[in-house]
């Protein structure tokens, strides 16, 4: 009988990203604003081409990171073995240092009210958070966004060295788009792999990957293990921080934050149920190019009632055996086919997907004068377009171009289609044979990939009250058992009942604050204030006690 | 034997030990958090890369010398057939190299500590009487060494310094034989037992987890939410309802 896992999955429409970094700030506010973790960003958002964050990351020739064969074909850790790791324990040689991500800085925001009176302004200088000491800024996690000094920085790009021999890089000709990363959340983790106090976790419920802080101790060697080097030093606790997928956000039903704020709405997230058991033997595919095929048969069919009865059998919830099937991961990945993992080479088994962009293609065309939108013209220059396709096969298939091509292709195609209908009113259903889709299917695509409101975009479930006895949020001890949610009285009138998880009251508090016209209105909150919400404006019912009437 | 011997040499190493017990337990139950290398790998990693690899190397060895010179009794060598002189020459060479690798090591970590400046800035009081404390002990241990067997005639600490370290964990401690002892090891054993009373409360915490476990675990660590303790487990009588 096959093991099968839940495994929370996220697929980013790259067509969609404009590159506005909002997902990085949120998340930074949310998880990364505090002191140790200046220079970490959980999520953060590359321009392609470019070296990424921290510097070349991708060159694993350099880093080490991620998995590899050995002669006898089995997987090994590339940074090497466990007694390796133990020897080489005292100095990490394979990891980044501080220069390698950027030195963090403030300014000097104080000189602008303390300075004397003179003829010039005042300036704020920069100042090292590492150092205190004034600094020049030279780096930062973002320095060449929008292809700035492209010319002298991107020849370094890892992916496009790879693809360099084929074509010479013309920046004329240059092309251009977003690479939105987070954590992984592999189902072959590295970093879990590598951490010799095993403090790294892969939760068998949702497969999020964590680290136990009480756990760690500090040896860093998760830091060179992950290949997207996701994992990251807090140089003042001492301890490794990663990505949580916004776990306390996802277990009571709401996306993470990142994708809760992305402007583009490019952002998908699911469940994927998957056998545990075939995990190893998939990610030791001799055929690196093989590998996306091979991580998509570890993956099983949330509508096959043989899957559905094992996942029962393993513990599954019903209701996420539901939502696995309506996850839109499955759908992007399978019945659509257009997402691809980054860089399935390097064994790890990516569960944070794309779906690459067919920009590039569009924009070549456009420029030479070409209908961008006709499926003849677009099939054309899919195939002829070496530059950006050998690229993105770099990036999501190892360098294979095909499944890179098939992915454009349906892209293109549902371009071309539902252009026909919106304009003609006509359907062309030679297009979606081209590709192997039906029309219907290509309009549901459409429909996802388009105007998919939040509930389709996002379908997670609630972590189970009954499993989660010792949810974080019950540190205090209150239980997680309520029905109805905020604003509903207990049995005793208002504020009786079980207290709502924090995270849940601070969600609809701030929907309540967003949509409403009055300020500081709380009583979703059943006479209790919630001041991480309070903006300080008005006085909410319940901050103080109410006046006694003297008359 | 005095009262300064008794209170040097039977009192202080139980107080020390005690202190070095319980202060783990108590780190362990209360500052898990805390426990960690601190490294400062991120901020400079040229000098870490000699320096840290020569002193840890170099002390792994000093603690098995001392593991072989304290707690093996001498009869137990003799028996196996390792002759007096022969066991001196290893010792002395086996731990003039140790002993010169982590003092080199050492200097080139506090050398680094001072000179470069985000290092140095991260560098707290504690560490700082946790570097004096352990070069302390570390230079007097050398001193020791290389004065009674390089400079002096040779002085047979087995005979000696280690059937009272011994008798410390018999419980019948014999102070009279450390009374006896060269300034020089008694001044290393007192800073030794300093610095084991301090060490819960330091970063040398680091070294009781020591992840030798790694070798033998699976790769990949699965965990569930409900076998996780949580941050705090729940105090008697306010277990959740409904649970067997």
């Amino acid at each position: 009988m096959t093991r099968v896992m839940a495994q929370l999955a996220m697929v980013m429409n790259l067509d969609k990203c404009i590159g506005c970094h909002t997902c990085s700030v949120t998340c930074k506010q949310a998880w990364t604003n505090r002191a140790g973790t200046e220079y970490v960003w959980f999520n953060n958002v590359e321009t392609r081409p470019g070296q990424g964050y921290p510097r070349t990351y991708e060159d694993q020739d350099k880093w080490k990171g991620g998995w590899e064969l050995n002669r006898r074909g089995r997987l090994q850790l590339k940074a090497g073995g466990r007694l390796k790791k133990l020897l080489t324990i005292f100095a990490n040689p394979l990891m980044p240092s501080i220069g390698d991500y950027y030195e963090p800085w403030t300014y000097d925001y104080d000189r602008l009210f303390s300075a004397p009176v003179t003829e010039d302004t005042p300036v704020a200088r920069p100042r090292s958070l590492i150092t205190g000491e004034p600094t020049k800024i030279k780096w930062s996690a973002n320095w060449d966004d929008d292809l700035a000094g492209a010319p002298e920085l991107a020849p370094a790009d890892p992916v496009l060295r790879k693809v360099s021999d084929q074509v010479k890089l013309e920046f004329e000709r240059a092309f251009m788009f977003y690479l939105p990363r987070i954590c992984e959340h592999c189902l072959n983790p590295s970093c879990v792999a590598s951490c010799p106090s095993g403090a790294m976790y892969k939760r068998s419920e949702d497969g999020i990957v964590l680290v136990d802080q009480d756990r760690c101790r500090g040896w860093r060697m998760c830091v060179t293990g992950c290949p997207y080097k996701k994992v990251y030093f807090n140089h003042r606790t001492g301890k490794a921080e990663k990505c949580t997928f916004c776990y306390p956000r996802v277990e009571v039903g709401i996306p993470t934050v990142c994708s809760e704020t992305c402007v583009g709405r490019l952002r998908y997230i699911g469940l994927i149920l998957y056998d545990a058991d075939r995990v190893a033997e998939a990610a030791s595919t001799p055929d690196e190019k093989a590998l996306y095929e091979a991580q998509k048969s570890v993956m099983l069919d949330p509508r096959d009632p043989e899957v559905i009865a094992a996942a029962r059998a393993s513990g599954i919830p019903e209701d996420w055996l539901e939502a696995a099937e309506n996850s839109p991961i499955h759908k992007l990945i399978f019945d659509y086919g257009v997402a691809l993992p980054l860089h399935p080479e390097y064994r790890t088994m990516p569960m944070v997907w794309y779906i690459p962009p067919l920009s590039p293609v569009v924009d070549v065309l456009r420029e030479t004068g070409h209908d961008g939108e006709r499926a003849g013209n677009l099939f054309g220059a899919i195939d002829a377009l070496r530059i950006p396709i050998g690229y993105l096969a770099e990036l999501f298939s190892a360098g294979d171009p095909e499944p890179v091509r098939a992915v454009l292709r349906r892209l293109a195609a549902m371009r071309s289609y539902m252009r026909g209908i919106n304009l003609a009113g006509e359907r062309d259903e030679s297009i979606p044979a081209a590709v192997g889709l039906e029309g219907d299917q290509i309009e549901e695509m459409y429909r996802l990939l388009a105007i998919a409101p939040y509930g389709e975009r996002y379908v997670i479930p609630k972590a189970h009250a009954e499993q989660g006895a010792r949810l974080e949020e019950l540190a205090t001890g209150c239980s997680l058992d309520y029905e109805g949610g905020p604003g509903m009285g207990g049995p005793f009138g208002e504020a009786s009942g079980p207290p709502a998880p924090v995270a849940v009251e601070n969600f609809h508090a701030l929907k309540e604050r967003q949509a409403t016209d009055d300020l500081g209105r709380a009583d979703e909150l059943r006479g209790r204030v919630n001041l991480l919400n309070w903006d300080g404006k008005g006085t909410p019912d319940g901050l103080f006690p109410k006046r006694k009437d003297k008359s | 034997m005095n009262a300064l011997d008794v209170t040097l040499w039977v009192v202080a190493p139980y107080v020390a030990l005690t202190v070095f017990v319980l202060g783990h337990i108590w780190r362990y139950r209360y500052d898990k958090f805390g426990w960690t290398t601190r490294s400062s790998q991120m901020y400079e990693s040229r000098l870490l890369r000699i320096g840290s690899p020569l002193f840890h190397f170099g002390i792994l060895v000093v603690l098995l010398g001392h593991i072989g010179g304290l707690v093996i009794p001498k009869n137990w060598t003799e028996a196996a057939g390792v002759s007096e002189h022969a066991y001196h020459l290893t010792a002395v060479v086996l731990g003039t190299v140790a002993g010169v690798c982590t003092v080199a090591g050492l200097a080139i970590l506090v050398y680094r500590r001072r000179t470069v400046g985000p290092v140095f800035t991260a560098t707290t009081r504690n560490d700082k009487l946790m570097y004096a404390l352990l070069a302390l002990t570390i230079a007097l241990g050398l001193a020791a060494t290389v004065v009674a067997n390089v400079l002096g005639g040779g002085y047979d600490y087995r005979t000696t310094i280690s059937p009272w370290f011994r008798s410390v964990f018999y419980l019948q401690p014999e102070g009279h034989l450390m009374a006896a002892a060269p300034i020089l090891f008694k001044l290393h054993a007192l800073s030794a037992m300093v610095l084991f009373a301090v060490w819960p409360f330091t970063r040398l915490v680091h070294m009781l987890t020591a992840p030798v476990g790694y070798l033998t675990r699976p790769y990949i660590v699965y965990r569930s939410r409900d076998d996780r303790a949580g941050s705090r487990p729940p105090r008697r009588g306010w277990e959740p309802a409904g649970r067997p």
